[in-house]
């Protein structure tokens, strides 16, 4: 490839990074934003919207409930994506093709679809919505990226290490605790952390199953419309951002950039 | 806890753990119970459900749910021109978007598969997966901020006379929007596509005469084409159903807005019959994308 060409793409890329970080960059700096509109240039540099927003009941109670839902689905999609993983990776078994098919299915529709399947079902089983139903949302597309680590990690771990130790001695439940788990771990903690991630800002699905009750995401969507909260708004978005990028990064960390962490969301 | 407390747990564990061993059929049913369950009879119920839902209707006086299979929703769907209008404008906007996204992702994507030295790769990875996982939400909403009236778009603009799309009827600030939330869905695959082909192909081509246009079109781009349709499933389905950011940026309305809409009104069965036009559109473009390969570059 020649030099012009060669220096074009590198100027893309640039405006690209650019054109990606440069918003997100502006969310920052607006929580610090003395004048609290969305005037630009900022006025000046305050901590004040940091203060009102630690102290803020409604804010801080989104923050833990949002905590909840996501500690809640992850944990779920945690056990029912391990299990289904075994399952694929450790079994034969009719129907095995199209398990892997419905673990994506959640994730590959539009929001908007499961959120109104899940709140038709609620209502016409006059189930309540609330905490419960969110995190039923939430686990339902997050079992896909527990799976996709889990079963990543199998596939690549010989099977020749667990028979070792059978051949050791060792039985199923040692060969379990001190083969199997150990390396797995690292995707398990993974998995969860993404799953953590993906359920702690999603918005569209769960409108339709919070019946009223406000996640963080779904504080920031409220009161974005009031002038008053502009800076309020500012602080959450910022607090959003960073508990949903850290795990992700922590997660990549752990599985060393493989591809479970692209794979699926939406 | 406590060893002496663990022993028992251990054995009765260990005990099931080697009746497990030899009855594989059992093992395998407990394995997959809950997932199964969950999924299949949860989840894709609760698609039958919607499905069940959206035959039915609402009484206006009352606003109670008649519980009796008619095609009325569709009915009103097909002979109200709204419907097809807000369809058609979701679709094509879909469409535009995901036009976009592999223009701008296509040279940056090309960069790091083919360009970059393997430390600088790494690190654009992360630098374009990061931003993929910020929350969402707060993503939309700056553009808020950078295109409200005495945002950072217009200050910039200001200068050469110009103006922003606002945040009015106009769907021109909206295009941008879709475009930088799902950028990041079209570079990774495509990037990853890029990079699995082979060096010794562009060699070839330039070896037969292939200046850099004949190479990417003829070589390159055929190669890709899985890649961008898998990238393509992400932003089209995503703005398909997106209802957050039309209402965070434009007055005009799309399918998504006016199934949340009726969800609100609330006319459940109306808003099931409207959710299924997003359901259709995607499984039909699944359908298609399978058919040109993208499942196995995903």
């Amino acid at each position: 490839m020649d030099r012009t060409a060669r220096i074009l793409l590198r100027l893309a890329t640039a405006l690209v990074l650019l054109f990606i970080y440069v918003p997100l960059g502006l969310v920052i700096l607006y929580a610090f934003n003395s004048s609290g509109t969305s005037a630009w240039p900022p006025a000046g540099f305050t901590t004040q919207w940091v203060e009102d927003a630690i102290l803020n009941t409604g804010l801080r109670q989104a923050f833990l409930t949002s905590i909840a839902a996501a500690l809640g689905a992850s944990s779920i999609a945690l056990v029912l994506g391990t299990l289904a993983a075994f399952a694929v990776a450790r079994h034969h078994f009719f129907g095995r093709e199209t398990i892997s098919f419905v673990v994506i299915f959640p994730i590959a529709l539009p929001g908007i679809v499961t959120g109104m399947a899940l709140s038709t079902t609620f209502a016409t089983t006059g189930l309540p919505l609330g905490l419960f139903a969110i995190m039923v949302g939430h686990a339902t597309f997050c079992i896909v990226l527990v799976y996709n680590n889990v079963i990543a990690r199998l596939r690549r771990t010989a099977r020749s290490l667990e028979e070792a130790s059978a051949d050791l001695g060792a039985d199923t439940w040692q060969t379990f605790r001190h083969v199997t788990f150990p390396t797995i771990r690292t995707a398990l903690i993974a998995g969860f952390l993404l799953a953590f991630a993906l359920s702690f800002d999603e918005v569209i699905v769960t409108l339709f199953t919070a019946g009223g009750l406000k996640t963080l995401p779904i504080w920031i969507f409220e009161s974005f419309r009031l002038a008053r909260q502009v800076s309020l708004v500012n602080v959450a978005g910022m607090v959003a951002i960073l508990l949903s990028v850290i795990p992700v990064l922590i997660a990549s960390r752990l599985t060393s950039g493989a591809g479970g962490v692209t794979g699926a969301r939406g | 806890m406590t060893s002496t407390t663990q022993q028992p747990v251990a054995g009765s564990a260990r005990r099931a753990a080697a009746w497990l061993d030899h009855h594989a059929r059992v093992r395998l049913g407990l394995l997959l119970a809950g997932p199964v369950g969950w999924l299949v009879v949860a989840y894709l119920g609760s698609l039958v459900v919607l499905f069940v839902n959206s035959l039915w209707t609402r009484d206006a006086f009352t606003g109670l749910v008649i519980r009796e299979l008619t095609p009325d929703n569709f009915l009103d769907m097909v002979s109200n021109p709204l419907y097809r209008n807000v369809t058609l404008r979701t679709v094509g906007m879909a469409i535009v978007v995901t036009l976009t996204c592999a223009v701008i992702a296509f040279p940056i994507a090309y960069y790091m598969a083919r360009v970059a030295s393997p430390r600088v790769r790494g690190l654009l990875t992360v630098a374009v997966l990061m931003p993929l996982w910020a929350s969402y939400l707060v993503k939309a909403y700056t553009w808020r901020l950078i295109l409200s009236n005495d945002g950072v778009l217009n200050w910039l603009l200001a200068p050469l006379g110009l103006r922003g799309p606002g945040l009015g009827e106009s769907v021109v600030g909206l295009w941008l929007v879709f475009t930088y939330l799902w950028l990041p869905y079209m570079i990774l695959p495509l990037y990853a596509g890029l990079e699995r082909i082979p060096a010794s192909l562009l060699e070839a081509s330039s070896d037969l005469g292939g200046k850099g246009w004949t190479t990417f079109r003829r070589v390159i781009f055929p190669l890709v084409v899985p890649a961008l349709v898998a990238g393509s499933i992400f932003t089209f389905s995503l703005t398909l159903g997106d209802y957050i950011a039309p209402s965070l940026i434009t007055t005009t309305q799309f399918i998504g807005n006016l199934i949340y809409l009726n969800f609100g009104v609330p006319d459940l069965p109306f808003a099931a019959a409207l959710s299924l036009v997003p359901l259709v559109i995607v499984v039909l473009y699944l359908l298609v994308a399978r058919r040109l390969g993208a499942f196995e570059a995903l």
